[in-house]
Protein backbone atom coordinates (compact mmCIF):
# COMPACT_ATOMS: atom_id res chain seq x y z
CA UNK A 1 0.00 0.00 0.00
CA UNK A 2 1.17 3.51 -0.84
CA UNK A 3 0.39 6.01 1.92
CA UNK A 4 0.03 9.76 1.41
CA UNK A 5 0.70 11.71 4.58
CA UNK A 6 -2.47 13.70 5.27
CA UNK A 7 -1.73 16.65 7.53
CA UNK A 8 -4.20 19.17 6.17
CA UNK A 9 -1.87 20.74 3.59
CA UNK A 10 -2.65 21.22 -0.11
CA UNK A 11 -2.23 19.26 -3.35
CA UNK A 12 -2.63 15.80 -1.82
CA UNK A 13 -5.43 15.16 -4.25
CA UNK A 14 -3.35 15.89 -7.33
CA UNK A 15 -0.70 13.46 -6.11
CA UNK A 16 -3.38 10.85 -5.53
CA UNK A 17 -4.78 11.51 -9.02
CA UNK A 18 -1.31 10.92 -10.49
CA UNK A 19 -1.05 7.57 -8.69
CA UNK A 20 -4.55 6.58 -9.83
CA UNK A 21 -3.57 7.34 -13.44
CA UNK A 22 -0.68 4.90 -12.98
CA UNK A 23 -3.16 2.32 -11.70
CA UNK A 24 -1.84 2.54 -8.13
CA UNK A 25 -4.12 2.56 -5.12
CA UNK A 26 -3.16 4.88 -2.31
CA UNK A 27 -4.43 5.89 1.08
CA UNK A 28 -4.51 9.28 2.77
CA UNK A 29 -3.58 8.88 6.41
CA UNK A 30 -1.95 10.47 9.44
CA UNK A 31 -2.14 7.33 11.59
CA UNK A 32 1.19 6.00 12.88
CA UNK A 33 0.31 2.31 12.46
CA UNK A 34 -0.90 2.80 8.88
CA UNK A 35 2.18 4.81 7.95
CA UNK A 36 4.52 2.24 9.47
CA UNK A 37 2.77 -0.56 7.57
CA UNK A 38 2.87 1.20 4.16
CA UNK A 39 5.25 -0.05 1.43
CA UNK A 40 6.05 3.49 0.33
CA UNK A 41 5.14 6.89 1.65
CA UNK A 42 4.60 10.16 -0.20
CA UNK A 43 4.82 13.39 1.77
CA UNK A 44 3.17 16.09 -0.34
CA UNK A 45 2.59 19.72 0.44
CA UNK A 46 1.83 23.19 -0.84
CA UNK A 47 1.56 26.27 1.31
CA UNK A 48 3.30 27.85 4.25
CA UNK A 49 6.13 25.94 5.98
CA UNK A 50 5.54 27.05 9.56
CA UNK A 51 1.78 26.40 9.28
CA UNK A 52 2.56 22.95 7.88
CA UNK A 53 5.12 22.17 10.63
CA UNK A 54 2.53 23.06 13.26
CA UNK A 55 0.13 20.61 11.64
CA UNK A 56 2.87 17.96 11.57
CA UNK A 57 3.48 18.47 15.30
CA UNK A 58 -0.24 18.46 16.01
CA UNK A 59 -0.55 14.98 14.49
CA UNK A 60 2.73 13.94 16.26
CA UNK A 61 4.21 13.17 12.85
CA UNK A 62 7.39 15.10 13.76
CA UNK A 63 8.58 12.19 15.91
CA UNK A 64 7.23 9.49 13.59
CA UNK A 65 8.53 10.62 10.17
CA UNK A 66 12.29 10.50 10.99
CA UNK A 67 11.90 6.90 12.21
CA UNK A 68 10.28 5.59 9.01
CA UNK A 69 12.31 2.87 7.29
CA UNK A 70 10.49 2.41 3.95
CA UNK A 71 11.11 4.74 0.96
CA UNK A 72 9.65 8.20 1.62
CA UNK A 73 9.24 10.85 -1.10
CA UNK A 74 8.74 14.48 -0.08
CA UNK A 75 7.27 16.71 -2.79
CA UNK A 76 7.77 20.51 -2.85
CA UNK A 77 6.91 21.70 0.68
CA UNK A 78 7.12 18.06 1.81
CA UNK A 79 10.76 18.02 0.66
CA UNK A 80 11.47 21.33 2.38
CA UNK A 81 10.03 20.03 5.65
CA UNK A 82 12.53 17.14 5.54
CA UNK A 83 15.39 19.70 5.70
CA UNK A 84 16.87 21.20 8.87
CA UNK A 85 14.98 24.47 8.95
CA UNK A 86 13.07 26.96 6.83
CA UNK A 87 13.26 30.73 6.62
CA UNK A 88 9.53 30.69 5.89
CA UNK A 89 8.15 31.62 9.30
CA UNK A 90 11.63 30.66 10.65
CA UNK A 91 10.58 27.18 11.64
CA UNK A 92 12.66 24.15 12.61
CA UNK A 93 11.94 21.25 10.29
CA UNK A 94 12.41 17.48 10.46
CA UNK A 95 16.18 17.45 9.96
CA UNK A 96 16.61 14.52 7.56
CA UNK A 97 18.41 16.40 4.78
CA UNK A 98 21.40 18.33 6.01
CA UNK A 99 20.49 21.67 4.49
CA UNK A 100 18.34 24.69 5.18
CA UNK A 101 15.56 26.34 3.20
CA UNK A 102 15.99 29.96 2.14
CA UNK A 103 13.87 32.55 0.37
CA UNK A 104 14.74 33.54 -3.22
CA UNK A 105 16.05 37.08 -3.68
CA UNK A 106 13.69 38.67 -6.22
CA UNK A 107 16.35 39.19 -8.90
CA UNK A 108 14.14 37.24 -11.31
CA UNK A 109 10.39 36.58 -11.00
CA UNK A 110 9.43 34.95 -7.72
CA UNK A 111 7.86 32.41 -7.37
CA UNK A 112 10.05 30.39 -9.74
CA UNK A 113 7.15 29.25 -11.95
CA UNK A 114 7.30 26.92 -14.90
CA UNK A 115 9.28 24.14 -16.55
CA UNK A 116 12.97 23.86 -15.81
CA UNK A 117 15.66 21.22 -16.25
CA UNK A 118 18.04 19.84 -13.61
CA UNK A 119 21.64 18.71 -13.47
CA UNK A 120 21.09 15.11 -12.37
CA UNK A 121 23.47 12.90 -10.39
CA UNK A 122 23.02 9.17 -10.73
CA UNK A 123 20.08 8.04 -8.60
CA UNK A 124 17.45 5.32 -9.04
CA UNK A 125 14.84 8.09 -8.75
CA UNK A 126 16.04 9.51 -12.09
CA UNK A 127 16.34 6.22 -14.01
CA UNK A 128 15.62 6.91 -17.67
CA UNK A 129 15.47 10.68 -17.06
CA UNK A 130 18.13 13.04 -18.40
CA UNK A 131 19.38 16.52 -17.59
CA UNK A 132 17.56 17.72 -20.74
CA UNK A 133 14.15 16.80 -19.34
CA UNK A 134 11.99 19.49 -17.75
CA UNK A 135 9.91 19.36 -14.59
CA UNK A 136 7.24 21.79 -13.40
CA UNK A 137 8.37 24.04 -10.53
CA UNK A 138 6.45 26.58 -8.49
CA UNK A 139 8.11 27.83 -5.30
CA UNK A 140 9.47 30.94 -3.56
CA UNK A 141 11.76 29.11 -1.12
CA UNK A 142 14.58 26.73 -2.01
CA UNK A 143 16.86 24.19 -0.30
CA UNK A 144 20.55 25.01 -0.53
CA UNK A 145 22.82 22.58 -2.34
CA UNK A 146 24.37 20.05 0.11
CA UNK A 147 25.93 16.58 0.21
CA UNK A 148 22.44 15.02 -0.01
CA UNK A 149 21.67 16.84 -3.28
CA UNK A 150 21.03 14.44 -6.19
CA UNK A 151 19.79 17.05 -8.70
CA UNK A 152 20.53 20.75 -9.00
CA UNK A 153 18.43 23.38 -10.71
CA UNK A 154 19.71 26.86 -11.50
CA UNK A 155 17.28 29.76 -11.01
CA UNK A 156 18.61 32.94 -9.41
CA UNK A 157 21.18 30.55 -7.93
CA UNK A 158 21.81 26.80 -7.95
CA UNK A 159 19.53 24.97 -5.51
CA UNK A 160 18.55 21.40 -4.61
CA UNK A 161 15.95 20.16 -7.11
CA UNK A 162 16.16 16.70 -5.51
CA UNK A 163 17.68 15.26 -2.33
CA UNK A 164 18.33 11.76 -1.05
CA UNK A 165 19.50 10.38 2.26
CA UNK A 166 19.17 6.62 2.88
CA UNK A 167 15.45 5.83 2.44
CA UNK A 168 14.39 9.49 2.22
CA UNK A 169 13.92 11.25 -1.12
CA UNK A 170 12.70 14.75 -1.84
CA UNK A 171 11.92 16.72 -4.99
CA UNK A 172 11.30 20.47 -5.21
CA UNK A 173 9.34 20.18 -8.46
CA UNK A 174 5.90 18.64 -8.92
CA UNK A 175 6.22 15.22 -10.61
CA UNK A 176 2.41 14.90 -10.43
CA UNK A 177 2.17 17.95 -12.75
CA UNK A 178 5.17 17.22 -14.97
CA UNK A 179 3.53 15.23 -17.79
CA UNK A 180 5.16 11.93 -18.77
CA UNK A 181 8.55 12.70 -17.27
CA UNK A 182 6.88 13.28 -13.90
CA UNK A 183 4.99 9.99 -14.16
CA UNK A 184 8.30 8.29 -14.94
CA UNK A 185 9.83 9.67 -11.75
CA UNK A 186 6.85 8.55 -9.65
CA UNK A 187 7.10 5.12 -11.23
CA UNK A 188 10.82 5.00 -10.41
CA UNK A 189 10.01 5.79 -6.79
CA UNK A 190 7.33 3.10 -6.67
CA UNK A 191 9.83 0.57 -8.06
CA UNK A 192 12.50 1.27 -5.41
CA UNK B 1 17.01 27.17 -17.84
CA UNK B 2 13.44 28.25 -17.15
CA UNK B 3 11.37 27.67 -20.29
CA UNK B 4 8.96 30.03 -22.01
CA UNK B 5 5.47 28.55 -21.76
CA UNK B 6 2.90 27.98 -24.52
CA UNK B 7 -0.63 27.92 -23.13
CA UNK B 8 -3.72 26.93 -25.11
CA UNK B 9 -7.00 28.35 -23.81
CA UNK B 10 -10.35 26.56 -24.00
CA UNK B 11 -13.65 28.42 -23.78
CA UNK B 12 -16.19 26.32 -21.90
CA UNK B 13 -19.93 26.68 -21.87
CA UNK B 14 -22.08 24.32 -19.82
CA UNK B 15 -19.23 21.83 -19.62
CA UNK B 16 -18.46 21.81 -23.38
CA UNK B 17 -15.90 23.63 -25.49
CA UNK B 18 -17.58 26.41 -27.39
CA UNK B 19 -15.52 27.21 -30.43
CA UNK B 20 -15.81 24.85 -33.34
CA UNK B 21 -13.09 22.25 -33.35
CA UNK B 22 -12.06 20.07 -36.22
CA UNK B 23 -9.43 17.81 -34.73
CA UNK B 24 -9.38 14.42 -36.32
CA UNK B 25 -9.58 11.41 -34.09
CA UNK B 26 -11.61 13.06 -31.39
CA UNK B 27 -15.01 11.42 -31.37
CA UNK B 28 -16.68 14.12 -29.34
CA UNK B 29 -15.26 17.39 -30.53
CA UNK B 30 -17.05 19.33 -27.84
CA UNK B 31 -15.43 17.48 -24.95
CA UNK B 32 -12.92 19.80 -23.26
CA UNK B 33 -11.11 16.90 -21.62
CA UNK B 34 -10.41 15.12 -24.91
CA UNK B 35 -9.14 18.36 -26.41
CA UNK B 36 -7.02 19.13 -23.36
CA UNK B 37 -5.49 15.66 -23.42
CA UNK B 38 -4.57 16.19 -27.04
CA UNK B 39 -2.90 19.49 -26.17
CA UNK B 40 -0.93 17.80 -23.38
CA UNK B 41 0.30 15.18 -25.81
CA UNK B 42 1.36 17.86 -28.28
CA UNK B 43 3.42 19.64 -25.64
CA UNK B 44 1.20 22.30 -24.05
CA UNK B 45 2.96 23.65 -20.95
CA UNK B 46 -0.26 24.56 -19.16
CA UNK B 47 -3.93 24.86 -20.09
CA UNK B 48 -6.43 27.60 -19.28
CA UNK B 49 -10.13 26.74 -19.08
CA UNK B 50 -12.34 29.78 -19.31
CA UNK B 51 -15.96 29.20 -18.34
CA UNK B 52 -18.16 31.62 -20.25
CA UNK B 53 -21.55 30.16 -19.32
CA UNK B 54 -23.91 32.37 -17.40
CA UNK B 55 -26.14 30.03 -15.45
CA UNK B 56 -27.08 30.25 -11.80
CA UNK B 57 -25.64 26.94 -10.67
CA UNK B 58 -22.48 27.61 -12.63
CA UNK B 59 -20.21 26.75 -9.71
CA UNK B 60 -21.55 23.21 -9.51
CA UNK B 61 -21.11 22.46 -13.22
CA UNK B 62 -17.63 23.96 -13.37
CA UNK B 63 -16.50 22.09 -10.25
CA UNK B 64 -17.61 18.74 -11.58
CA UNK B 65 -15.75 19.47 -14.82
CA UNK B 66 -12.66 20.58 -12.87
CA UNK B 67 -12.68 17.28 -10.95
CA UNK B 68 -12.68 15.35 -14.22
CA UNK B 69 -9.92 17.52 -15.70
CA UNK B 70 -7.78 17.11 -12.57
CA UNK B 71 -8.04 13.34 -12.70
CA UNK B 72 -6.94 13.16 -16.34
CA UNK B 73 -4.57 16.05 -17.06
CA UNK B 74 -0.90 15.68 -16.15
CA UNK B 75 0.12 19.35 -16.37
CA UNK B 76 -0.94 22.44 -14.40
CA UNK B 77 -4.22 24.04 -15.37
CA UNK B 78 -6.02 27.30 -14.61
CA UNK B 79 -9.76 27.82 -14.32
CA UNK B 80 -11.36 31.22 -14.84
CA UNK B 81 -14.68 32.80 -15.61
CA UNK B 82 -17.01 34.26 -13.02
CA UNK B 83 -14.85 33.61 -9.95
CA UNK B 84 -15.90 36.51 -7.77
CA UNK B 85 -15.29 35.47 -4.17
CA UNK B 86 -12.93 33.55 -1.92
CA UNK B 87 -15.62 30.85 -1.73
CA UNK B 88 -15.74 30.50 -5.54
CA UNK B 89 -11.95 30.22 -5.64
CA UNK B 90 -11.89 27.69 -2.83
CA UNK B 91 -14.50 25.50 -4.56
CA UNK B 92 -12.55 25.42 -7.81
CA UNK B 93 -9.18 24.85 -6.13
CA UNK B 94 -10.56 22.08 -3.95
CA UNK B 95 -12.06 20.46 -7.04
CA UNK B 96 -8.45 20.21 -8.29
CA UNK B 97 -7.55 23.35 -10.24
CA UNK B 98 -3.90 24.38 -9.82
CA UNK B 99 -4.67 28.04 -10.39
CA UNK B 100 -7.72 30.25 -10.61
CA UNK B 101 -8.03 33.32 -12.79
CA UNK B 102 -9.94 36.40 -11.64
CA UNK B 103 -10.69 39.57 -13.56
CA UNK B 104 -13.65 41.91 -12.94
CA UNK B 105 -14.10 40.81 -9.32
CA UNK B 106 -10.52 41.88 -8.56
CA UNK B 107 -11.14 45.27 -10.11
CA UNK B 108 -14.30 45.74 -8.05
CA UNK B 109 -12.56 44.57 -4.88
CA UNK B 110 -8.74 44.36 -5.14
CA UNK B 111 -8.44 42.78 -1.64
CA UNK B 112 -9.81 39.60 -3.20
CA UNK B 113 -6.34 39.03 -4.69
CA UNK B 114 -4.82 39.24 -1.23
CA UNK B 115 -7.46 37.01 0.34
CA UNK B 116 -7.02 34.18 -2.17
CA UNK B 117 -3.25 34.58 -2.13
CA UNK B 118 -3.06 34.39 1.67
CA UNK B 119 -5.34 31.38 1.83
CA UNK B 120 -3.96 29.27 -1.05
CA UNK B 121 -0.61 30.83 -1.93
CA UNK B 122 0.21 33.37 -4.62
CA UNK B 123 1.19 30.65 -7.08
CA UNK B 124 -2.50 29.89 -7.69
CA UNK B 125 -3.70 33.46 -8.26
CA UNK B 126 -3.74 34.51 -11.92
CA UNK B 127 -5.18 37.97 -12.47
CA UNK B 128 -6.53 38.50 -15.98
CA UNK B 129 -6.26 42.05 -17.27
CA UNK B 130 -8.03 43.18 -20.45
CA UNK B 131 -6.53 46.35 -21.89
CA UNK B 132 -7.30 48.71 -24.75
CA UNK B 133 -5.25 51.55 -26.19
CA UNK B 134 -7.04 54.89 -25.92
CA UNK B 135 -5.24 58.09 -26.92
CA UNK B 136 -1.79 56.52 -26.63
CA UNK B 137 -2.55 55.15 -23.15
CA UNK B 138 -3.38 51.54 -22.26
CA UNK B 139 -6.54 51.39 -20.14
CA UNK B 140 -8.05 48.45 -18.20
CA UNK B 141 -11.52 47.24 -19.19
CA UNK B 142 -13.72 44.96 -17.08
CA UNK B 143 -16.92 42.94 -17.51
CA UNK B 144 -15.69 41.09 -20.56
CA UNK B 145 -14.23 44.24 -22.08
CA UNK B 146 -17.46 46.23 -21.90
CA UNK B 147 -16.64 48.60 -19.07
CA UNK B 148 -13.91 51.25 -19.12
CA UNK B 149 -12.44 51.24 -15.59
CA UNK B 150 -10.28 54.30 -16.33
CA UNK B 151 -7.41 52.48 -14.60
CA UNK B 152 -4.05 52.72 -16.35
CA UNK B 153 -2.79 49.23 -17.24
CA UNK B 154 0.61 49.83 -15.67
CA UNK B 155 -0.84 51.10 -12.39
CA UNK B 156 -3.27 48.20 -12.09
CA UNK B 157 -0.59 45.60 -12.87
CA UNK B 158 1.76 47.08 -10.26
CA UNK B 159 -1.05 46.91 -7.73
CA UNK B 160 -1.81 43.28 -8.63
CA UNK B 161 1.82 42.38 -8.01
CA UNK B 162 1.85 44.26 -4.71
CA UNK B 163 -1.37 42.60 -3.48
CA UNK B 164 0.02 39.10 -3.95
CA UNK B 165 -1.11 38.16 -7.45
CA UNK B 166 0.97 35.24 -8.75
CA UNK B 167 0.76 35.91 -12.49
CA UNK B 168 -0.78 38.44 -14.86
CA UNK B 169 -2.70 37.25 -17.91
CA UNK B 170 -2.56 40.32 -20.12
CA UNK B 171 -4.97 40.52 -23.07
CA UNK B 172 -4.80 43.34 -25.56
CA UNK B 173 -8.33 43.95 -26.86
CA UNK B 174 -6.85 45.83 -29.81
CA UNK B 175 -4.98 42.71 -30.90
CA UNK B 176 -7.43 40.00 -29.82
CA UNK B 177 -8.92 38.22 -32.81
CA UNK B 178 -6.77 40.05 -35.35
CA UNK B 179 -4.12 37.32 -35.72
CA UNK B 180 -1.70 40.19 -36.37
CA UNK B 181 0.56 39.49 -33.41
CA UNK B 182 0.78 40.23 -29.69
CA UNK B 183 0.86 43.79 -28.28
CA UNK B 184 4.63 43.65 -27.83
CA UNK B 185 5.40 47.07 -26.44
CA UNK B 186 2.92 47.20 -23.56
CA UNK B 187 3.51 43.52 -22.75
CA UNK B 188 7.22 44.16 -22.40
CA UNK B 189 6.68 47.33 -20.41
CA UNK B 190 4.49 45.55 -17.87
CA UNK B 191 6.67 42.43 -17.72
CA UNK B 192 9.66 44.63 -16.84
CA UNK B 193 7.81 46.57 -14.15
CA UNK B 194 6.22 43.72 -12.17
CA UNK B 195 8.12 40.97 -10.36
CA UNK B 196 5.66 38.23 -11.33
CA UNK B 197 5.31 36.35 -14.64
CA UNK B 198 3.26 37.94 -17.44
CA UNK B 199 1.31 35.72 -19.83
CA UNK B 200 0.66 37.53 -23.12
CA UNK B 201 -2.66 36.99 -24.85
CA UNK B 202 -4.49 38.37 -27.85
CA UNK B 203 -3.36 38.49 -31.46
CA UNK B 204 -1.39 35.28 -31.97
CA UNK B 205 -1.75 34.24 -35.59
CA UNK B 206 1.52 32.56 -36.52
CA UNK B 207 4.73 31.01 -35.26
CA UNK B 208 6.44 34.32 -36.04
CA UNK B 209 4.17 36.08 -33.51
CA UNK B 210 5.40 33.82 -30.70
CA UNK B 211 8.98 34.28 -31.85
CA UNK B 212 8.58 38.06 -31.62
CA UNK B 213 6.89 37.74 -28.22
CA UNK B 214 9.78 35.78 -26.75
CA UNK B 215 12.62 37.68 -28.41
CA UNK B 216 11.28 41.22 -28.03
CA UNK B 217 9.53 41.08 -24.65
CA UNK B 218 10.14 39.70 -21.18
CA UNK B 219 6.81 37.79 -21.23
CA UNK B 220 7.02 34.36 -19.53
CA UNK B 221 4.31 32.74 -21.60
CA UNK B 222 2.09 33.14 -24.65
CA UNK B 223 -1.58 32.16 -24.69
CA UNK B 224 -3.80 31.50 -27.69
CA UNK B 225 -7.10 29.82 -28.42
CA UNK B 226 -8.41 29.70 -31.97
CA UNK B 227 -5.13 29.12 -33.81
CA UNK B 228 -4.69 25.91 -31.80
CA UNK B 229 -8.36 24.92 -32.05
CA UNK B 230 -8.37 25.23 -35.81
CA UNK B 231 -4.84 23.83 -36.09
CA UNK B 232 -3.66 26.91 -37.96
CA UNK B 233 -0.60 26.60 -35.78
CA UNK B 234 0.28 23.20 -34.39
CA UNK B 235 1.72 23.18 -30.91
CA UNK B 236 4.49 20.72 -31.67
CA UNK B 237 5.60 22.53 -34.83
CA UNK B 238 5.47 25.85 -32.98
CA UNK B 239 7.67 24.61 -30.16
CA UNK B 240 10.16 22.94 -32.49
CA UNK B 241 10.47 26.08 -34.57
CA UNK B 242 10.94 28.36 -31.54
CA UNK B 243 13.77 26.10 -30.34
CA UNK B 244 15.67 26.78 -33.54
CA UNK B 245 15.80 30.47 -32.55
CA UNK B 246 17.49 29.60 -29.23
CA UNK B 247 14.31 30.43 -27.32
CA UNK B 248 14.16 28.22 -24.20
CA UNK B 249 11.24 25.89 -24.89
CA UNK B 250 10.34 22.54 -23.33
Amino acid sequence: MIALIDYGAGNIRSVQNALTRLGIESKLTNQADELRAADKIIFPGVGDASFAMNQIREYQLDTLIPTLTQPVLGICLGMQLLCNSSEEGTTDALGIFNTSVKEFQPILNVPHTGWNSCEIKSSPLFNGISSDDDFYFVHSFYAEVCTDTIATCDYIEPFSAALQKSNFFGVQFHPEKSAEIGSKLIQNFLEL
Amino acid sequence: MLKKRIIPCLDIQNGRTVKGINFEGIRDAGDPIELAKRYVKEGADEIVFLDISATNDKRKTICSLVEKIASEITIPFTVGGGISSLEDAQAVIQAGADKISINSAAIRRPELIQEISNRFGKQCVVVAVDIKKINEDWIVFSNGGRLNTELRAIDWCKKISRLGGGEILLTSMNNDGTKAGFALEITDQIARIVSIPVIASGGAGSIEDFKLLFTQTKASAGLAASIFHYQEVELQALKNELKTFQIPIR
